[in-house]
């Protein structure tokens, strides 16, 4: 929804579109507006662009083809797996290539014994879970797009979910990514291995926002699923001692499998949607789960009830099999789109801060609620402390939209100003990018100026992404200077 | 420590003024470890205390000098610990391991196939890149994914990119029970075995195969190490001699590490059968890890990693000159060079510890 929308340049189009067609099926090259419209947002659909041309390669061959052509012409490529990304990291550019990951989505082979699967970046994040079930095996990491988002992406944005705590993000799960750079040199980060010669660049591709290389094979880690796993859901009266409730949980020593907060708010839209029997009398519900051997689990929830008890929870029941495991998750996994139901739009926040600051951050959502008259309903990964605050609004009421966007950044700075992030595992993509002038100084942004030439010296790859240059700081510096008060006002800039 | 900082800021940009190498130590510990150390020292243990350590966020933050026995003992006393279990190597050296030395070396103990590698751990780093020029990457939370992953680079970089000052680190808690496990088995049985078993949730966090003998440390709630113990039979090991035995690998003191031949380290698959390779062999981390005393050629060595999917470092001893780290390709050597010269424009910081290159 940017103003100036870029417009297209024909004969350019016209050029490369010419040249991807020599290697590539006609039906892979895109470029009629009915066609590369699906293409123009990710799922921060508040931007909106078509891209130049898309391209659809289905080998590694046609993707390395793309990208030498595209490096020869000097033409930006974007690369999008399922598009579920939620900063606006896949938007594409007018004057680039969409490189879409749609046709490379095989699973080239599950390993039961070493615990591993190989993929292409197309295949989407549960997938790999089902081609890895029959050997008890499963991949950890779990999104709540799981179901849509691709591998690829995944890599790309360094993806989370609900069990990170215990099992781990994106980096800590995958264990080699083959691509190509932008010169379509190919590469390999990463190892099958447990660790590669030479700088650990699996890490630094892992979140990169695919500014850095192109993904088309990943090789994942496969981990045993667990014997058993059981959900308490306890509820509070009271913000902050459910805050301290998980501060208590850590402090005995255990590292729940799962550990989840969701306000009044959250939970009364998600009830009416899934009917996930929570308890809406709760200012907030903890969803705490311990996985292992049965024993195990018998061991740690008694432990967990005893903690939640005399941390104040009000009610707390545990999850009885299997189905009620998965209903009670299954609200929290749909929060966003419950949300979704209530309001016309929505803008969810990332942020991520020392647990011992969850009291004080919700009370100045609370706070801001009130400043800019918006609703809010929270649901956190309280185990890991990220937040999703979801700030309700109207996209077609203006001055809405204007309150909502200060209303964000106000939480994304105080986000910093307790010591966290603006983003835990959304990215920063087109969406956060102002925020990464306040949260990194000027020598920090250019050291990752400098990771970006390492690998892409014409930067090319996914451009204006994730980086802020300094001119852009500095715009935004002196639009902050007027505190609270941005130029055009009516111009949407999330 | 802020006099500190600044000392060393300004050792590093005077250097960098004349291109002058810095040997960026600690305790010394680890000076065996990598290609070949240059110029002037730059001891960073000036630079030490913890920042910030509460329980509850599972986080501690702490200067790179510190000694790496001293936060261990803090974090024992809360019942935390570097579940990546670093090794010391306190013999190899004058003073004790610090903090900045073990993240920067990158190296992981018996744990890891478990519990994950240093940089699994690493949250954020402040560091001196090659221009003095302090900068902090990442932060004290567990999900961070503002700007590239730098901090996480650091761990096992060797100094070359920056010399961390302070590091974020992931703590967990320490296993309430653990208990070792003794088998006698040929190797390729030893090695089938504990590929099964790590496709099956059991609390192993810890395998060390050596001559015949197979060592399983269990770790975790009381209840699913008991359990573990009797679907896995074996004979247990007393609880001391556990100790003792699972520290000799960790720090390379147990027997199998003496001896004057060359120590090579494999980084291989895990399900990779046996390599068949002359001398004696140490199997840890699940069979991913390869620990090779022998005077077999360097190229026999490498050769026999790669071919199943891995690489191979001359950890200790040998001739250097046949290169301590397995070599680069090409791509990714270029993509090398260049992040040294954006992080270290002069090639000040550990010129050619890591590779004689850069």
């Amino acid at each position: 929804m940017n103003v100036a929308v870029p417009k297209i340049d024909f004969l350019r189009q016209a050029e490369v579109v010419g040249r991807l067609k020599a290697r590539l099926p006609e039906s892979s090259v895109l470029f009629q507006t009915e066609d590369t419209r699906p293409y123009e947002c990710d799922g921060l659909s508040a931007y909106r662009q078509l891209p130049m041309v898309v391209a659809l390669p289905a080998t590694d061959e046609e993707v390395q083809f793309v990208l030498r052509t595209c490096h020869a012409l000097k033409v930006p490529v974007i690369a999008r797996g399922a598009g579920t990304g939620l900063s606006g990291g896949a938007l594409p550019s007018a004057e680039g290539v969409l490189l879409a990951t749609a046709k490379l989505m095989r699973i080239l082979a599950v390993d039961p014994v070493a615990r591993s699967a190989r993929v292409q970046p197309g295949v989407r994040n549960l997938a790999i879970t089902d081609a890895a079930a029959p050997y008890g095996l499963y991949y950890a990491p779990d999104p709540s797009s799981q179901i849509a988002c691709t591998i690829g992406g995944n890599v790309a944005e360094n993806a989370g979910g609900v069990h990170c705590l215990k099992y781990g993000l994106t980096v800590n799960n995958v264990m080699r990514v083959r691509g190509y750079t932008i010169e379509g040199e190919p590469v390999e980060f990463g190892s099958e291995a447990l660790d590669a010669p030479g700088f650990d660049l699996a890490a630094l591709v892992t979140g990169s926002e695919g500014m850095l290389a192109v993904t088309t094979e990943v090789t994942v880690k496969l981990v045993p699923k667990p014997e058993r796993a059981r959900v308490i859901m306890a509820s509070f009266d009271d913000v902050e001692k459910a805050g301290d409730a998980v501060a208590a949980i850590i402090a005995a020593g255990i590292i729940p499998a799962g550990l989840e907060m969701m306000d009044q708010p959250a939970t009364r839209a998600v009830e009416e949607f899934v009917h996930a029997g929570y308890d809406l009398d709760a200012k907030v519900i903890l969803l705490c789960e311990s996985d292992g051997t049965p024993e195990e689990v018998e061991e740690e929830i008694a432990r967990i009830q005893v903690v939640l008890e005399r941390a104040g929870a009000t009610a707390m029941r545990v999850s009885r099999d299997e189905p009620e495991r998965l209903k009670f998750w299954a609200g929290r996994k749909a929060a966003f789109p419950a949300v979704g139901r209530i309001s016309p739009d929505y803008y969810c926040m990332d942020g991520t801060i020392p647990r011992k600051r969850l009291g004080e951050m919700l009370n100045f959502i609370a706070a801001m609620e009130k400043k800019y008259r918006l609703r809010c309903p929270n649901v956190f990964h309280a185990g890991d402390g990220n937040l999703h605050p979801l700030i309700l609004f109207d996209a077609n009421d203006p001055d809405e939209l204007h309150r909502t966007e200060q209303f964000a950044s106000e939480v994304l700075r105080k986000c910093i100003e307790v010591g966290g992030t603006v983003t835990g595992e959304h990215g920063v993509g087109i969406e956060k990018i102002n925020e990464m002038c306040v949260q990194f100084s000027p020598a920090e942004l250019e050291a990752f100026r400098g990771v970006k030439r390492a690998f892409d010296p014409a930067g090319l790859l996914n451009p204006a992404k994730n980086i802020p240059t300094l001119h852009r700081c500095a715009e935004f510096g002196k639009m902050r200077v007027h505190a609270g008060q941005l130029p055009h006002p009516e111009l949407p800039r999330f | 420590m802020a006099d500190t900082l600044t000392a060393l800021a300004e050792a590093i940009r005077a250097a960098a003024a004349d291109g002058r190498p810095l040997r960026i130590r600690g305790g010394g510990t680890k000076d065996f470890y990598g290609q070949s150390l240059h110029g002037e020292i730059l001891d960073t243990r000036g630079c030490a205390g913890i920042v910030a350590y509460d329980p509850t966020e599972l986080v501690v933050t702490v200067r790179a000098g510190t000694p790496l026995a001293d936060l261990e003992a803090a974090l024992r006393e809360k019942r935390q610990m570097l579940a990546f279990e670093p090794p010391h190597f306190a013999q190899s050296g004058s003073g004790g391991a610090t903090v900045g030395g073990a993240v920067a070396a990158g190296l992981s103990g018996p744990r890891r196939a478990a519990a994950g590698a240093v940089r699994d751990f690493v949250l954020g780093v402040r560091l001196l890149d090659g221009r003095g020029q302090d900068l902090a990457f990442g932060g004290q939370v567990m999900k961070n994914v503002a700007g590239y992953d730098v901090s996480r680079v650091m761990a096992g970089a060797l100094g070359t990119l920056g010399v961390i000052v302070e590091v974020s680190l992931k703590v967990l808690p320490v296993p309430v029970a653990e208990a070792t496990l003794k088998f006698e088995m040929p190797e390729d049985k030893a090695l089938e075995a504990v590929n099964r078993w790590a496709g099956r949730p059991l609390p192993i966090s810890a395998i060390a195969y050596t001559d015949g003998d197979l060592g399983v440390r269990l770790s975790g709630a009381a209840a699913a190490v008991r359990a573990a113990q009797e679907k896995l039979g074996g004979t247990l090991v007393e609880a001391e001699r556990a100790t003792r035995f699972w520290d000799g690998i960790r720090e390379q003191s147990d027997p199998f590490f003496a001896g004057e031949e060359p120590l090579w380290r494999l980084s291989v698959p895990s399900a990779t059968p046996p390599l068949g390779l002359e001398g004696r062999q140490l199997v840890e981390w699940g069979g991913a890890l390869r620990w090779l005393k022998s005077n077999a050629e360097a190229r026999t060595v490498r050769d026999a990693a790669a071919r199943a999917g891995g690489h191979a470092t001359l950890f200790r001893g040998g001739d250097k000159s046949v290169g301590v780290f397995h070599p680069l390709a090409p791509a990714v050597a270029t993509i090398h060079r260049r992040l040294k010269a954006e992080f270290d424009p002069r090639g000040v910081l550990n010129r050619g510890r890591m590779y004689p290159d850069f």
